[in-house]
């Protein structure tokens, strides 16, 4: 078995909304919003990037599970915005949370699953008897060229899942979808990634994610309505609404886990923020459908259920800290993405 | 600034392990090699000691006119901080509005970018402070 | 231990000297000191040149037989030792002539300070001056020089209701005092309403708060007092040359409104002299920020801790004050080439006590402290001059 120990989440505080991404571009707000199902979203602060991020969710999950660092015995972070090309944002997270020297750490690169890779990798270490707890990190400082419809999402954020044997939800099982579909990319030594416009929709995230999602609950033999809630990969508010209703999900089910209306798309954080944002607020017995998508492309697909153990955890509270938040304008949000550094 | 001089900081600049002298218990951050209460007779008892990383303001200003090597990040604050456990620091404070930070407020530490040895060189991170949440 | 006293004085303009180098800055001081005692270079016995950081303003470190070289006298083969106490370089060198003089190890020794600043452009000047704080605790965190100054400034108006008004009456004053100083880098007066409209540099700071980025170079020569009479009948005497250190950084220190390292400095000034504060009849201070003057005249026991706002207001230490601090300017009007500010301010002493100082002049001075400090306070030296 396999089971989530512990999870934490940050998003930075500051806030930009669609409409102030638009007036610099003359584009019409409202339409923009409504189309995406997006209003606002997350701006890092200028001293924060993926590595800064990952420690905060890290500590947060750290200190909500309440075990010794020093069991962590794998941590593994997704993003396609570490600092480094070449210097692992792990070892950072590690240092961070003192969980050093004795574990395997490493960063994945998979667009937005590289966090829920890293979360099969967990489950795979412990149920391997490899390692006591491992600890997998989705975050981004999602980069997006001014002036391209990836500005009004591409957002910052990220969460920290500690996977173990025994914990505030079981893992019941987890498969993946994958073929290559170059729908977004983002060449070496460029500093904004490059994308397909429509093709990034049907032929990407929504094959990838209703296979991975039909896989899972062919496998297990349920279907949607044994699930008391979903999250799928929110690149904008509109798509996971309408994955969900194409197989058979009621918005209900989704609502508790969709964050990127109120934050933006936060890459890597964005499936693993959904499932967080979800443990806030599941009882015991709740069960749920997670699955991530990544251009290139794959989703991974989980299924869970919570255990009585989640009546002891001191939960997060991810949307009262999504409360706390300060607008910026476009020209401070510039400055803050240190796009003129 | 080369990079070997970070690194080897890094305890301290991530997590505020300071030192506690093991004779009359004294906690110091930044570290110090010896006791300046107990002098010889710590030589060798200097244990390592996290802080808590709650502090209180005992002083601010607003940096408006950085060092090169904060160029582009200023307006900032930078404080005067005493750390709960009587010992003090300097740190930059994020996340709040200037106008916000005053003498008495209660912080915390967090982990955030601090320099970096221009585009092509190493990232330093360490301490700030926001404000605590109690 | 002999007597010592100061037979010669030399100062450079200060300013922003383009056309002047760091050599011809320190033979220009050098040798109008020498021409001031009347010595011949024969007769010097050794040299110390203070110098805060020639290593990152001009590239170039060993200036002591630099310093050699310029006044013609390397056949000589002299001793020379450069002193490094960051902004107290000028002050500390002359602490090392006052030992070599008071031992009996040399009987003339010139002493020298000297900074170029101008040779490094943007933010680079302000860089190496946070070199004087703690690099690895407080530089490294972002917090400037002043940066570190606006925190004592802060916490003193916290805990004394000091207000911004009375730090400007220091530049006030001290622009007014420079107005009269040929040698000034600023030599217009200001008033209360120019400094605090003057940008922000560091809250609650101001530009005109703040002591500029100056090139210049000072000079004195020792000898002990009984050979001093052979070279002038306007001897004046080194009564106390005391120095002390603190921790380098300010959050290390016990009080954050006061300098302790300048407390001590000055008890074991007055004591080696044999003083009380009230007996000084004017001192040049460390005014390298307005904060920095409110806090020395009250280390310093000219006022009680807290009160050095309300005396700056009400005229304790201007020009006709019953203290004049800073009558040639202070650091503030006529500038502070960081590692000469030690030996700038004997040399306005040696004027106003040698009766010199023409329309800056204090009646019937008599007795004149100097008080230079390095960093935000590790390292105080204080100097006590007498006319005799």
């Amino acid at each position: 078995m396999a089971a989530i120990v512990g999870y934490g989440a940050y998003v930075p505080r500051y806030r930009i909304k669609v409409e102030e991404i638009a007036r610099i571009w003359g584009k019409q707000a409202a339409s923009i919003s409504s189309g995406l199902y997006v209003f606002e979203k997350s701006v890092p602060g200028i001293d924060e990037d993926t590595a800064t991020i990952s420690v905060e969710a890290a500590r947060r999950a750290v200190k909500h599970a309440k075990i010794n660092p020093k069991e962590i015995g794998a941590i593994y972070v997704g993003s396609e915005s570490h600092p480094y090309a070449v210097k692992p944002t792990a070892t950072i997270v590690a240092e961070a949370i003192e969980a050093t020297p004795e574990l395997t750490a490493a960063d994945y690169e998979f667009a937005c699953k590289a966090g829920t890779a890293g979360m099969q990798n967990c489950i795979a270490l412990v149920k391997s008897n490899m390692i006591k707890y491992g600890m997998a990190i989705g975050a981004d400082v999602a980069q997006a060229a001014p002036g391209d419809a990836l500005e009004y999402t591409a957002a910052a954020g990220g969460a920290a899942f500690i996977i173990g044997k025994e914990g505030i939800a079981e893992i019941n099982d987890t498969i993946s979808f994958t073929t290559d579909t170059p729908d977004f990319w983002r060449r070496e030594g460029e500093p904004y990634p490059g994308h397909g416009e429509r093709f990034t929709g049907e032929p990407a995230y929504f094959k990838h994610v209703m296979n991975a999602a039909k896989m899972l609950m062919e496998k297990l033999g349920t279907k949607p309505s044994d699930y008391d809630y979903a999250v799928f990969h929110q690149p904008n508010g509109k798509f996971p609404m309408r994955v969900a209703k194409k197989l058979g999900f009621e918005k209900k089910q989704i609502e508790d886990g969709l964050l990127c209306p109120i934050i933006g798309n936060t890459y890597s954080g964005s499936s693993m923020l959904g499932l967080a944002a979800v443990l806030d607020v599941a009882k015991a017995g709740s069960r749920i459908i997670v699955v991530s998508y990544g251009s290139g492309a794959g989703s991974d697909a989980f299924d869970i259920t919570v255990t009585d153990k989640i009546e002891e955890y001191e939960r997060q509270g991810i949307r009262k800290m999504l409360e706390n938040k300060e607008y910026v304008d476009y020209a401070t949000y510039m400055k803050l993405r240190r796009e003129f550094e | 600034m080369g990079v070997a001089r970070y690194w080897r900081e890094i305890p301290a600049r991530y997590n505020l392990i300071g030192k506690k002298c093991g004779v009359c218990g004294k906690v110091y951050f930044p570290p110090r090699i010896v006791c300046p209460k107990c002098r010889r007779k710590s030589i060798g008892k200097m244990e390592d000691y996290k802080l808590s990383g709650k502090g209180t303001v005992e002083s601010f200003t607003v940096i408006r006119v950085p060092p090169p090597e904060f160029e582009g990040k200023s307006p900032y604050v930078m404080a005067l901080i005493k750390m709960d456990e009587g010992c003090y620091l300097t740190g930059q404070i994020v996340d709040c509005s200037i106008d916000e930070v005053h003498i008495g407020m209660r912080v915390e530490a967090c982990l955030r970018r601090i320099q970096e040895d221009g585009k092509r060189g190493a990232i330093y991170y360490g301490y700030k402070f926001r404000k605590a949440k109690e | 231990m002999r007597e010592v006293a100061i037979i010669g004085i030399g100062m450079t303009k200060f300013g922003e000297l383009w056309d002047k180098s760091f050599r011809e800055l320190v033979a220009e001081a050098g040798i109008q000191a020498i021409l001031d005692a009347g010595i011949e270079g024969e007769e010097i016995d050794a040299l110390y040149l203070g110098g805060m950081s020639t290593g990152r303003f001009i590239g170039q470190e060993h200036v002591g037989p630099l310093a050699v070289e310029v006044a013609g006298l390397e056949d000589l083969h002299l001793p020379a030792t450069r002193v490094e106490a960051a902004c107290a370089s000028g002050g500390v060198a002359m602490h090392q002539g006052f030992l070599a003089v008071a031992s009996g190890m040399y009987d003339i020794v010139v002493v020298g300070g000297a900074e170029k600043m101008t040779d490094v452009v943007g933010g680079e000047a302000t860089n190496i001056l946070a070199s004087a704080a703690d690099r690895e605790w407080e530089s490294f965190f972002g917090v400037t020089f002043p940066g570190l100054y606006a925190l004592m400034a802060k916490y003193h108006m916290h805990k004394y209701g000091t207000t911004q008004e009375q730090l400007a009456m220091v530049a006030v004053k001290n622009h007014y005092n420079g107005s009269m100083n040929p040698k000034a880098q600023f030599r217009r007066k200001i008033s209360v309403e120019d400094v605090l409209k003057s940008p922000l540099v560091a809250d609650p700071l101001h530009l005109l708060d703040c002591s500029p980025i100056t090139d210049g170079a000072a000079a004195a020569i020792l000898t002990p007092l009984d050979i001093a009479k052979k070279y002038t009948d306007k001897i004046v005497k080194i009564r106390a040359s005391a120095l002390a250190c603190d921790t380098l950084s300010y959050h290390g220190r016990k009080r954050f409104d006061s300098l302790p390292a300048a407390v001590e400095a000055a008890k074991r000034a007055y004591k080696m002299a044999g003083i009380e504060p009230k007996d000084v009849d004017l001192a040049e201070v460390h005014d390298c920020f307005t904060i920095a003057e409110i806090i020395a005249i009250e280390d310093l026991g000219f006022v009680e801790k807290g009160k050095g706002g309300k005396a700056t207001e009400e005229g304790l230490t201007a020009l006709d004050g019953e203290i004049p601090v800073n009558t040639s300017g202070g650091l503030k009007a006529k500038g502070h080439p960081v590692g000469a500010t030690g030996v700038a301010q004997i040399n306005e002493l040696v004027m106003q006590l040698r009766g010199e100082a023409g329309e800056r002049q204090v009646k019937d001075a008599t007795i004149g402290l100097a008080h230079n400090v390095g960093g935000s306070g590790g390292t105080a030296v204080i100097h006590i001059l007498e006319a005799i």
